[in-house]
């Protein structure tokens, strides 16, 4: 269903730059308010809830998702550079399925 | 002659009969439809914030005017704020009044953000206001609000 994140981030920033990191992912983020056309059932709801960024183990950035969300979950946010590292980002699902991205940020 | 008019006569009272039923059913189905989505935005408003009043100003929402597919709007917020360790933007939460679940998504920001801004992309089923409530660390709150006029709603059904 859902398949590798993409994550965007500049290949060098300089120290106290704020650059923006752009994510998305591929996710039908379903509402849990349609229903099958065939069975006239309500399809339950699943959705990506929440996506945290981390640097060097250090939590940045968190969004807390709901239904109202388009599918495809696209997030684009901003970080001031404090030093070279890593960034971590993690996607969680409505079942607890996890999807993770790990981007290098080197500075010069 | 006569006969003609008459029919033209009882043509035109059943038109207007009939539109005027129909008017009044769908004002009625609005209104309590709307009375609905309200009451539900202010029930989730008091989870996100509480009891506390938000003022006006700081926020600043960025979305089209018209969105022609509601089930994907492109949505940028920003907050005014220095964003140092003492005085930044804790938590962003972006509301649509009339969507069945009326929150959008919170954003939790820190003071290694730089900058209190995030961008998506939202549902929406109908033209409505989308709200974003900004609280900042020292516990004050600021709203804004821009009103988005939807063609073709997006949260199916």
């Amino acid at each position: 269903m859902a398949i590798k994140p993409r994550v965007k981030v500049p290949k060098s920033a300089k120290v106290g730059d704020t650059i923006q990191i752009k994510t998305l992912i591929s996710h039908k983020m379903e509402t849990g308010l349609r229903k099958d056309k065939k069975t006239g059932k309500k399809i339950p709801r699943q959705i990506i809830n929440m996506f945290v960024a981390k640097f060097n183990g250090k939590q940045v950035f968190q969004a807390k998702m709901y239904p109202s969300i388009s599918a495809n979950p696209y997030i684009a946010f901003f970080l001031k550079v404090p030093e070279a590292g890593e960034l971590d980002f993690t996607w969680t699902d409505d079942s607890g399925k996890t999807w993770s991205a790990k981007k290098k940020l080197a500075v010069s | 002659m006569t006969k003609r008019i008459q029919l033209k006569v009882i043509d035109r009272r059943d038109f207007v009969l009939g539109a005027g039923a129909a008017a009044a059913v769908t004002a009625l189905l609005s209104a309590t439809a709307g009375k609905a989505w309200a009451k539900e935005l202010s029930e989730v408003i008091k989870a996100a914030i509480g009891d506390a009043k938000p003022v006006e100003g700081k926020v600043s929402l960025e979305l089209p005017e018209i969105a022609e597919n509601g089930n994907t709007v492109p949505f940028a917020i920003s907050v005014e704020s220095p964003m140092t360790d003492k005085d930044y933007v804790k938590t962003v939460h972006v509301f649509a009044a009339k969507n069945p679940n009326p929150e959008v998504v919170s954003f939790y920001f820190s003071p290694m953000s730089g900058k209190a801004s995030a961008k998506s992309r939202m549902r929406l089923a109908t033209t409505q206001d989308v709200i974003a409530i900004a609280a900042m660390s020292g516990g004050e709150l600021f709203i804004g609000k821009r009103t988005v006029k939807v063609t073709i709603g997006g949260c199916g059904g």
